[in-house]
């Protein structure tokens, strides 16, 4: 270790491995899951989600399987905290989870044609 | 130069900055009470009754290792302290055996000094309620014993042996209040490498550690009517004996001491200066050969009993450089039954030799399976001066007020170089006087300076006959690893060493009077004792062994000469290797 | 790919020993078969603190508290939750439930709430073994930055106006410490760690160097170049493996990624670090004694002055700062000395870790901010005593400390107002005592403890603590008198003020505090012959209450025989026969016999 840019260099590489662990206050991708969810095809869109997130090095955005939402005909639900905004997506797939993605988680923008509803909390 | 001013009692003094806040009051005459401050050997401040209140300080401080400070304000006798000093000592008195009466150290033992001064009731002693601690006795050694009964743990004996002796063979065992003194296990003291200078004796404030008693043989052999008592007592005996009595530290007592004898009922009455006298010409003639005819050099003095047990143990490989001489007691107890009993018209085997030492490791020496010839034994018991003064008390003999007199026995005549063997440099002096006179075969100087005082290491050169005679002068256990890691690195070529087991020399040996702690701090024991026998031999009429007729004729009518076959089975021996904790 | 959940498992030696070890396996065999161990990152952490409800389990990012895990309820937490997202909510922590079955966060459960964890920032969040953890949350930047951005007494000023107070015990400002050490002249000094923990009950310092030990090295560090040391010895008691273990591994590497050795980050400073262990002595916990013993001698406390930061380990200028206290350091040197002196009160600046134990429902680890009040502690963090008894007193200090009576609880935890108080802060150990404790036995228990440790060098505390013991026993025993009560007071004073070391100065304060606020509990036990908290068993008189229903349940389980009744009836015992064995008191269904 001969300076502290060469500490910077191994802090900001191993960030990723404990961020994880402090106050869950960024956004929030929540995928129902349960039983339905899992037959609905809600895993591969949560992996999906989990892989776009590391190959773009987001952060502050996590990614939690939840309990079933309700809804259970138009799974795979997907719902999206952000402060106190909070965005359900439904019927969400391969294709759907990069719009989302890129246009609300990046670019801020919600992907209507995919919204349930979206209010305050 | 460089004082301080501090406040103590309310008194304002100004003392020297390097001061102890203990030493500063006792400059004005304030003496706090003391258990375990030695000072140079034992400064661990572990006792807690030398505790004072200084201002602004919480609690209580030992005053022994407090360094003064400018502006200190000292209290040494508030309520709080007195509840202190006296709790102190009643929780050293808890597991204290007392037995005064009986006790070595009943005249001048510093627990019971103070238990006095403070009129301290012994509450947990006498009180089921508390436990009292396992008393440990060590006593199977022919020369010391340790009592953890009489002991208060303060730590001056373990202290004594690591920096005087150099050893450590003392030291606290398990912990807390278990705690107790001795070698590790407390494991026998023959055993231990202990080589028995009793330094430890000589630090210790109660009767913890002592010499191992022969009052009772000596009294039993006294009264034996089929037996013929010889006493004979060594230079330093009677320069020292009449502090047990309190008189001056040094002063000179042998007239007192041969009366006192003879008040005994002591049948003869030798002197161990006349076979110092008779050691010198064994072992000056010893040197000589070995210079002249190349033998094993340098040459180590052996007259040292504490010196033999060190070298036997921890360096056993130079037991060749010791001298083959006996020590002038052994040589004393052999001459007496060899020579003297038939003189005297007595069987050898009904004479009894008893000899007066300063040494507790003369006792383990008399002892040694080697000392005797024809089945008699060289010397059948011998008493410390402390032992000896016991023996006087017991007999209600009023040493100070006793008359002088001489011992009229010619082997009782000894030369000044004699009576300096108690002193360091001493035996050095001596042989350097006879075997110069022999080599240069003229008169030579008397006195050699250079072997006396109290430096650690003493070293010169003598020219003698036109050769360089290396000598040292060592004193101390310490003093002797510490020469001995010196020599064994220098190229320099040492001819003759003198070794003592104990600092100062044998005024200052294991068996000799013990002063309080603040008596030892205060004055310079060693010097004042040495400095008696110095002048004891410069008023001397004859000062070179040499000179000394009557050992002359000892060898004209019986030895022969210096070396010869009889001198050599009468009043040499042989050493080996020892090991301990076997 | 990369993990889209973190499970801590806590691995501190507390729930070590309620079988946390067998949970690693359980999860790695679960995930595996459900086919999803590569989205889940495992972490063995360190102590997360509320070692009563351990062992813990504590899931990421949601922050779900599982507590009291047992190998059988990993495959419910694997199959339900990290599945199928399902919280499984009889695995929570009770008070990480709302009543409406919320889940609150980790960070939201009040016990953490209230807390303020600056030591303990890392502990039961990262993994003690892997360094980027540390440096990932900001571990090595303080050291970097002194060394490259300040100079030694730049870094002692920080310290001082942090005030960051000596956290094992002695409260000494550790800035000012350092400076008498950085003053002297000398090419050597050393740098020690304290880790020698020895009161009994705490472990506030195992649980750091179990969970965050890089924190303690770069403190120790820190420490190092402001004094001008390049040699620090960790001593740790060797009753402490896993401590010693992750101690080993963070030093290892540390080594590995130049932070430990020469000319670390460039800067030209050098520094090792050496593990030293104890071997069972408490008073080795006292700076001068555990001296001694890296010396090599026997553990024996030495006079002060000198004082080991002018003269201390083989005579050079030494520095010994506990393990609390080095944890602090680098989040002190990070973070700057003003944010740390907001926290706290105006004297005793920053937190402070407390092992609370006892009767407590959340016996564990807490830290709080100084100022923060005994009650709040005890009541809104530790959850309050069991059984909804009535606290007697509490005891902070550990044997060095002395006990405070519910009538203070509202003090706020500081280092002088716990010692105005008859106590002191110690080195965090905090015992709830409840209704049914006798003072007169817990002062006997610490005692016996004193007693043992002494190391026997003087006398005051050799002797001293051996006879106040055995009088505490006489009194214990209903054979003492005001006497022996008067004399105890008046030898703890003199025990108190004479001995050498803090270990025999600090004997007595259990019993000074206890007589001071709790003296009719002692005078009961000499005067009335009675032990009030039911405990000393010659002065316990059972007697059973009119509730009884005459079970027969204590006649038949009493070894003497000594309580009459039939069926359906009252029974009574003969006190001149019983043996105070308390038999009968623990097998009454209705809690109808007292001690009186």
């Amino acid at each position: 270790m001969k300076s502290l840019d060469d500490l910077k260099r191994i802090r900001d590489a191993a960030q990723k491995k404990v961020t994880m662990r402090g106050k869950n206050d960024g956004i929030r991708i929540l995928v129902g899951m349960a039983t339905c969810g899992i037959s609905a095809g809600a895993r591969p869109v949560m992996n999906k989600f989990v892989e776009e997130i590391a190959s773009r090095d987001l952060e502050k955005v996590t990614v939690t399987p939840v309990g079933c939402i309700g809804e259970c005909a138009i799974e795979p639900i997907v719902e999206v905290l952000q402060g106190e905004e909070r965005t359900t997506y439904c019927r969400v797939d391969i294709e759907a989870v990069e719009r989302i993605i890129n246009e609300h988680i990046v670019g801020g923008k919600v992907v209507s044609d995919h919204v349930i509803g979206k209010y305050r909390i | 130069m460089n004082k301080i001013s501090m406040t103590i009692n309310g008194a304002k003094v100004s003392v020297p900055k390097d001061y102890s806040v203990m030493r500063a009051a006792e400059e004005m005459g304030v003496i706090v009470p003391r258990l375990c401050f030695l000072k140079g050997i034992n400064e661990t401040s572990s006792c807690r009754l030398c505790v004072v209140d200084v201002k602004g300080m919480r609690g209580l401080k030992n005053s022994c290792t407090l360094a003064v400070q400018d502006g200190m304000e000292i209290e040494t006798d508030t309520d709080e302290i007195n509840a202190a000093v006296v709790s102190n000592l009643q929780l050293l008195a808890s597991n204290h055996v007392f037995e005064c009466w009986a006790c070595e150290r009943e005249h001048n033992c510093e627990l019971l000094d103070l238990m006095r001064k403070y009129d301290v009731e012994n509450i947990y002693g006498e009180s089921k309620n508390f436990d009292k601690k396992e008393r440990l006795i060590n006593d199977s050694s022919l020369s010391i014993v340790l009592d953890s009964g009489k002991c208060i743990l303060c730590g001056r004996c373990v202290t004594a042996c690591e920096k005087q002796a150099g050893l450590g063979i003392l030291d606290f065992n398990d912990r807390g209040n278990e705690t107790y003194v001795g070698p590790a296990g407390f494991h026998n003291m023959e055993d231990s490498g202990c080589i028995y200078c009793g330094k430890c004796i000589q630090a210790c404030p109660v009767a913890a550690i002592k010499e191992k008693s022969e009052i009772d043989q000596v009294i039993d052999v006294l009264k034996d009517p089929t037996k013929k008592v010889i006493v004979s007592a060594a230079p330093s005996v009677r320069v020292s004996l009449g502090e047990e009595f309190g008189s001056k530290i040094g002063e000179n007592v042998e007239g007192k001491m041969y009366t006192s004898f003879n008040k005994l009922g002591f049948d003869e009455i030798m002197d161990t200066s006349f076979t110092a006298d008779l050691t010198i010409l064994e072992e000056g003639t010893e040197f000589i050969n070995r210079i002249q005819n190349g033998g094993k050099l340098p040459l180590f003095t052996s007259c040292s009993p504490g010196w033999v047990n060190y070298i036997e143990q921890y360096e056993p490989e130079y037991l060749d450089n010791l001298s083959s001489a006996k020590s002038p007691q052994q040589m004393a107890g052999a001459v007496s039954k060899h020579y003297f009993a038939e003189k005297l018209g007595y069987n050898k085997e009904d004479v009894v030799f008893v000899s007066i030492m300063p040494c507790i490791a003369k006792k383990h020496e008399a002892h040694r399976p080697e000392m005797e010839s024809d089945g008699v034994r060289d010397v059948d018991y011998v008493l410390t001066t402390r032992e000896y003064a016991r023996l006087l008390k017991r007999k209600g003999i009023d040493f100070m007020n006793l008359e002088d007199s001489k011992a009229y026995g010619n082997l009782a005549k000894y030369s000044g170089a004699a009576v300096i063997f108690g002193a360091t440099g001493g035996v050095m002096e001596a042989a350097v006087r006879t075997v110069s006179e022999i080599l240069e075969g003229k008169t030579t100087p008397i006195e050699y300076k250079q072997a006396r005082g109290l430096a650690e290491i003493k070293e010169a050169t003598l020219t003698i006959a036109g050769i360089d005679v290396n000598i040292a002068v060592v004193h101390g256990g310490s003093s002797i690893k510490h020469f001995f890691e010196i020599m064994k690195k220098s190229d320099k070529q040492y001819h003759f060493v003198e070794f003592m087991a104990c600092t100062g020399g044998c005024i200052n040996g294991g068996g000799q009077p013990i002063h309080p702690a603040i008596v030892q701090d205060n004055n310079d024991i060693r010097s004042l004792r040495a400095k008696t026998l110095y002048e004891m031999d410069s008023s001397s009429e004859k000062r070179k062994s040499h000179e000394n007729q009557f050992v002359m004729n000892l060898y004209e009518e019986w030895l022969g000469e210096p070396g010869s076959h009889k001198a050599h089975s009468l009043l040499h021996t042989h050493y080996k290797k020892r090991d301990f904790y076997n | 790919m990369i993990e889209r959940a973190h499970v801590l498992i806590c691995s501190g030696s507390n729930c070590i020993s309620r079988g946390a070890k067998s949970l690693r396996d359980e999860f790695e065999d679960n995930l595996n078969r459900l086919g999803i161990r590569d989205e889940i990152k495992l972490v063995n952490t360190g102590c997360v603190g509320l070692c009563e409800q351990g062992p813990f389990v504590i899931v990421y990012p949601e922050g779900v508290f599982y507590a009291q895990i047992k190998s059988k309820d990993v495959k419910s937490i694997c199959d339900e939750h990290l599945y199928k997202g399902r919280i499984v909510e009889k695995l929570v922590f009770d008070e990480a439930l709302t009543p409406e079955k919320e889940v609150k966060a980790f960070d939201e459960i009040k016990f953490y709430s209230k807390q303020t964890r600056v030591a303990l920032r890392n502990c039961g969040l990262i993994n003690p073994d892997d360094i980027e953890e540390y440096i990932a949350r900001d571990g090595y930047r303080g050291l970097g930055k002194v060394l490259l951005e300040m100079t030694p007494s730049e870094v002692i000023e920080e310290m001082i106006d942090s005030g960051l107070r000596g956290r094992g015990g002695g409260g000494f400002p550790t800035g000012v410490k350092w400076k008498f050490a950085h003053n002297e002249v000398n090419d050597q000094k050393f740098m020690i760690c304290n880790a020698d923990e020895g009161d009994p009950g705490a472990f506030m310092d195992r649980a750091l160097l179990e969970g965050d030990p890089h924190s303690i090295l770069e403190g120790l560090m820190i420490g190092g170049y402001a004094i001008g040391a390049n040699k620090g010895y960790i001593y740790v008691r060797i009753e402490y493996p896993t401590a010693i273990e992750k101690l080993k591994v963070a030093i290892k590497q540390a080594k590995e990624f130049g932070l430990i050795g020469d000319n670390i980050f460039g800067s030209g400073f050098n520094f090792d670090i050496e593990i030293r262990l104890g071997a069972g002595a408490f008073v080795c916990g006292e700076e001068t004694a555990l001296i001694a013993s890296i010396e090599g001698a026997r553990g024996m406390s030495r006079n002060k002055p000198p004082f080991p930061a002018v003269s201390g380990l083989w005579g050079k200028p030494t520095i010994i700062n506990n393990v609390e206290t080095l944890a602090n350091i680098p989040a002190v040197i990070h973070n700057g000395a003003k944010w740390f002196s907001r926290i706290g009160t105006e004297k005793s600046k920053g937190t402070k870790v407390f092992s609370l134990g006892g009767n407590i429902k959340n016996a564990g680890l807490v830290e709080v901010p100084m100022g923060t009040t005994l009650r709040e502690v005890i009541y809104e963090i530790g959850g309050g005593i069991p059984k909804n008894k009535a606290l007697k007193a509490v005891q902070t200090g550990g044997p060095s400390g002395g006990a405070i009576p519910e009538s203070l609880l509202d003090l706020p935890i500081e280092y002088e107002t716990l010692v105005a108080a008859g106590s002191m802060m110690g080195s965090g150990g905090m015992v709830v005592i409840d209704e049914d404790n006798c003072m007169v036995d817990i002062c006997r228990f610490y005692l016996e403890f004193t007693v043992e440790e002494s190391c026997g060098k003087c006398t005051p505390c050799r002797e001293g603590t051996k006879k106040m013991l055995e009088i505490l026993n006489i009194i214990s025993s209903g054979e003492g008198t005001l006497e022996d009560l008067a004399f105890l007071e008046k030898l703890a004073g003199s025990v108190k003020n004479s001995s050498l070391c803090g270990l025999g100065q600090a004997a007595p304060n259990p019993i000074l505090s206890m007589l001071e606020h709790f003296r009719d509990e002692f005078e009961a036990h000499v005067v009335d012959k009675k032990c009030p908290g039911g405990v000393c068993k010659p002065l316990i008189n059972l007697h059973v209450l009119e509730n009884c229903i005459g079970c027969t349940k204590c006649a038949k389980n009493c070894p003497v025989d000594c309580i009459s009744g039939s069926l359906k009836q009252m029974h009574k015992i003969d006190n001149s026969v019983c043996i105070k064995c308390g038999i009968c008191k623990n097998v009454c269904p209705v809690d109808a016999i007292v001690s009186i």
